[in-house]
């Protein structure tokens, strides 16, 4: 009873808040179209950029307000805001959809929102006095009617779908190609380098041959330590590229061939079956292998675990260890480079680290149906 | 000693073929693909098998498995395996069988003919050779209370060459001490791993595969 009447005032005061809300939008839309008459002389452009500022601060109040009073949140339809000059910008808000919704919310807010708040108001009082009939109706109808205004439309979500992959993509674009001229580096000045210095020697030893037997033999003897460190760092940079073991084996063997050389006890744990698209494989491998190796270059973990699980095409990997947590994602270049990776896929890193450990990381990688098939199969490789 | 030699890349395979032949190696035949290889070996049934791991058609462990599924038909077929790459996983996989007569080394250990020849023998006749990098691999894994943990620094030292497939006579040579003093690193390994009294080859193996395992 008590707790019903801790309710009811509570609606009482969301009611009188609505009309404060409602009457912002008024004022605000008042604003907005001064500024809009003002442009014509110029110092209506920084009107409205302030104005359209305050309309989504207040839109994105109401969001959470209404959210909570209807029991699911509200998502948020903005578009990053453009840098640059003041006409830049006005540009830029004028492009996102999501001004014009909040225009037309502003509107229906300051009128019909601001009627609807005012019965809220009375309904409030007299469900106060009536306290067995059914609360609150007025003020439900008030947060239906922002929600409809509020939430994205389907052109917000696709412009903020096209807003994130873009960014994705320029981050793939960009990792890719520092990769490739880390690879050129490595290229050029190893195992090249050693190629040459190979070839110089067999020729040193070619002339020395006839000569001086023992020196061609000392030159022979350097080619073929150059040409056995060649190899080795050719190998050291294959594993960088793709793993052998991933190709021969899918990311089930390539992940326990990994936790079999750790200084730090691995357990694997895996549910899959088959081979998973070879993008996914490899993006799944290198989380994992850089997870690893977070983990033991920070943690002083004692034994860790892995655990792959795939279920509706969501590729789920969770890495665990025992060690002194407090990883944090916005610091460890690590972890960043984790989430890049599983980001060009859609794909989603989660740290769980408190002080003192354990640390755990979940990551997800959407595969199979959701790619296209870019790659021919290994079988036919 | 007769040869099965499996490699898919000419340039390799004759090169392969040349040495052997010029260390008393008979090479009965040579081929390039998986499925011929187990065909080759169950038939010719060769004192040793070279075996490139990746082989056609699949180009990723082919080699490997026909060379596991051969040995699953002919007991004990000695096996010598050559790779681009090592990797702990595929040697474990070559020893779960504990009868020895398996090799397990780069590529580039071909370059030294003198210990390549000698693996052959060793593998040929029962022994096990690992590459040093399989063995590394494993330096820097901390040992738990495992029994190999009870190892002196020497034992373990003693215990690494076996797994490369070195004699007691290469170790004493290596470590500039007499092959007498080898064998009792060796006897006190084997009663500190808790291996019984058999043939002293199956009892290296078994070490060996303790010590990867561990």
């Amino acid at each position: 009873m008590k707790h019903q009447f801790g309710d009811r005032r509570r609606l009482l005061q969301l009611s009188i808040a609505a009309i404060g809300f409602a009457s912002a939008s008024l004022a605000l839309f008042i604003f907005m179209v001064t500024g809009t008459a003002l442009i014509v002389v110029w110092v209506g452009v920084p009107v409205v950029v302030e104005t359209v500022v305050k309309v989504r601060w207040l839109a994105e109040l109401h969001r959470r307000r209404v959210g909570e009073l209807l029991g699911e949140p509200i998502e948020s339809p903005y578009l990053r805001r453009t840098e640059g000059n003041l006409l830049d910008q006005v540009r830029g808000l004028l492009r996102d959809p999501a001004t014009w919704r909040d225009t037309v919310w502003l509107i229906a807010n300051g009128t019909l929102g601001l009627a609807l708040a005012c019965v809220a108001v009375c309904e409030a009082v007299l469900d106060l006095l009536f306290w067995w009939l059914p609360p609150g109706l007025a003020m439900r109808a008030y947060a239906r009617l922002s929600r409809a205004l509020l939430a994205p439309s389907e052109k917000s979500r696709l412009a903020l779908r096209v807003e994130q992959l873009t960014e994705s993509r320029a981050e793939t674009v960009d990792t890719q190609a520092a990769e490739l001229r880390r690879i050129e580096r490595d290229l050029h000045d190893g195992a090249q380098a050693r190629l040459v210095a190979l070839g110089m020697n067999l020729a040193l030893a070619e002339d020395e041959l006839a000569r001086n037997p023992g020196a061609a033999k000392a030159l022979l003897s350097e080619a073929r330590e150059a040409s056995s460190n060649a190899l080795a760092e050719l190998r050291d940079l294959v594993r960088g590229i793709h793993p052998p073991v991933l190709a021969d084996r899918g990311l089930v063997g390539a992940v326990q061939a990994l936790s079999l050389v750790g200084p730090v006890p691995v357990e694997v744990h895996s549910d899959l079956i088959g081979r998973l698209p070879a993008p996914v494989e490899s993006a799944a491998y290198f989380a994992v292998a850089e997870g690893l190796a977070n983990a033991i270059k920070h943690s002083g973990a004692h034994h860790m675990s892995i655990t792959l699980s795939l279920e509706n095409d969501l590729l789920s990997m969770v890495v665990r260890d025992d060690g002194t947590g407090g990883a944090d994602p916005s610091r460890g270049t690590g972890l960043r480079g984790i989430a890049r990776r599983l980001s060009a896929f859609d794909g989603a890193l989660e740290v769980s680290s408190p002080p003192g450990g354990p640390t755990e990381l979940a990551m997800v990688l959407p595969c199979a149906s959701s790619l296209p098939k870019t790659l021919p199969s290994y079988g036919t490789a | 000693m007769r040869v099965v030699l499996a490699e898919d890349l000419a340039l390799l395979r004759d090169g392969l073929i040349r040495l052997l032949e010029a260390n008393d190696c008979e090479v009965v035949e040579a081929v390039d693909n998986g499925p011929s290889l187990l065909r080759a070996l169950t038939t010719h049934r060769p004192d040793i098998a070279v075996v490139d791991v990746r082989l056609p058609p699949t180009f990723t462990d082919e080699g490997l498995r026909a060379a596991i599924e051969a040995r699953a038909q002919v007991k004990g077929l000695p096996v010598l395996v050559l790779s681009q790459y090592v990797e702990q996983l595929y040697a474990r996989e070559l020893l779960a069988d504990r009868s020895g007569g398996v090799g397990y080394l780069l590529k580039d250990r071909v370059f030294n003919v003198a210990q390549f020849i000698d693996a052959v023998r060793q593998v040929a006749a029962g022994g096990t050779a690992m590459d040093p990098e399989v063995v590394a691999q494993l330096l820097t894994r901390r040992s738990g209370d495992k029994p190999l943990a009870s190892l002196t620094p020497r034992e373990r030292e003693v215990l690494e060459a076996m797994a490369e497939g070195r004699s007691n006579a290469a170790i004493a040579t290596r470590m500039f001490v007499t092959e007498k003093a080898v064998s009792k690193h060796t006897n006190s390994i084997f009663s500190k791993l808790d291996l019984p009294p058999s043939e002293d080859d199956n009892r290296r193996v078994l070490a060996v595969l303790a010590y990867l395992n561990g």
